[in-house]
């Protein structure tokens, strides 16, 4: 087998996990830039929309490489569908597949469902719900929790920050909740 | 801008050129991201479901490799390429890590995605989820207009 055929199927969790744990030192090393992914969004703010509020007054161009960072996720992620894409369809959980398609999901072609996040839904009850409701809350909750999966969970705990474990603990306490409380409701009403 | 995550604790400034060795680095964590899946809302129902250890695996191996590589760094007092000692700032405990903590799960288990995998699903051609970033922004910018009246 060709390494290109290799790399186009699903890499497992153990190549993944390391590489992208790989990032804390490789960032510190480069610029002693500490990984964080959420702060992009205030950095975008402070650029941008700034509107005289103390919380985006601060030299955002200091912090410019984590823009370039994330550009390059987003060339990352192209490159990564395009030119390494897994020709077949995603494998999901059987059980997973049994709920979510109890619950009206009935597209597992793409790593993303087609049933929710396709651009005819952007002007929907279902875009409103999944795509601005959640993307608010991903944006708010990271800022006041100060950092993501990468900045608390990846990049503090490999520090040993508690604070970082207390909101790792909170992430996956909301999400849980979600899952298993409110998601339900919300494909009944979308779906 | 320490209390930030991903803060530049670097003394010396970068310019355009320097920063795109971070757009390299953005590119091939792009491309993991993608290729582990992680940026699947599936995936990530998986995971709130346990029905999956694909999730676990990739964030619990990600710590132990970034555990051990700050650890080394620091035992061997290993020097950043321009050869200034790297620091990393403590994180201080506020209510917002349980409040933000717990809002941001949400949202998390709702778009499939957490800020990093919102980027590269939209490199990845699903271009609706524009528009969750944009909310994502616009969260942001609603954190920092309310924030002295948030509890903290």
């Amino acid at each position: 087998m060709d390494l290109i055929e290799l790399l186009k199927r699903p890499w497992p969790w153990y190549v993944a996990g390391p590489l992208i744990g790989l990032t804390v030192p490789v960032l510190l090393l480069l610029g002693n830039k500490s990984f964080g992914i959420s702060s992009s969004l205030r950095h975008i703010c402070a650029a941008v929309i700034p509107a005289g509020l103390p919380f985006f007054k601060y030299n955002w161009r200091k912090e410019a490489w984590n823009l370039f960072f994330v550009a390059g996720i987003a060339i990352g992620g192209f490159v990564g569908n395009f030119a390494l894409g897994n020709p077949d369809a995603i494998v999901v959980a059987d059980d997973t597949r049994q709920t979510l398609a109890a619950l009206g999901v009935s597209d597992f072609s793409g790593l993303m469902p087609a049933d929710i996040f396709s651009i005819s839904n952007v002007f929907t009850w279902k875009g409103l719900i999944f795509f601005v409701v959640g993307g608010f809350l991903v944006g708010f909750g990271t800022r006041y929790a100060g950092g993501c999966t990468s900045g608390h969970a990846i990049m503090g705990l490999s520090n040993l920050q508690w604070p970082s474990l207390v909101a790792t603990v909170s992430f996956m306490i909301g999400g849980f909740a979600c899952t298993h409380l409110l998601l339900p409701f919300l494909l009944s009403l979308a779906l | 801008m320490d209390g930030c995550d991903g803060a530049n604790r670097q003394h010396t400034a970068e310019g355009f050129i320097s920063n795109l060795k971070y757009l390299v680095v953005g590119i091939i964590f792009g491309i993991v991201f993608l290729k582990a899946e992680i940026v699947s809302w599936f995936r990530i129902q998986e995971m709130f479901r346990l029905d999956s250890f694909h999730m676990y695996g990739v964030i619990g191996s990600a710590v132990g490799v970034g555990l051990l590589s700050v650890w080394l760094i620091r035992k061997f007092n290993i020097k950043t390429i321009s050869g200034e000692t790297v620091s990393i700032a403590d994180k201080v405990f506020d209510k917002g890590q349980i409040y933000g903590g717990i809002l941001f799960g949400i949202g998390w288990a709702i778009t499939g995605a957490c800020p990093g995998p919102l980027f590269a699903q939209i490199g990845a051609g699903y271009a609706a989820v524009a528009v969750t970033l944009l909310s994502a922004i616009a969260g942001t910018w609603v954190y920092g207009l309310m924030r002295a009246r948030l509890p903290h």
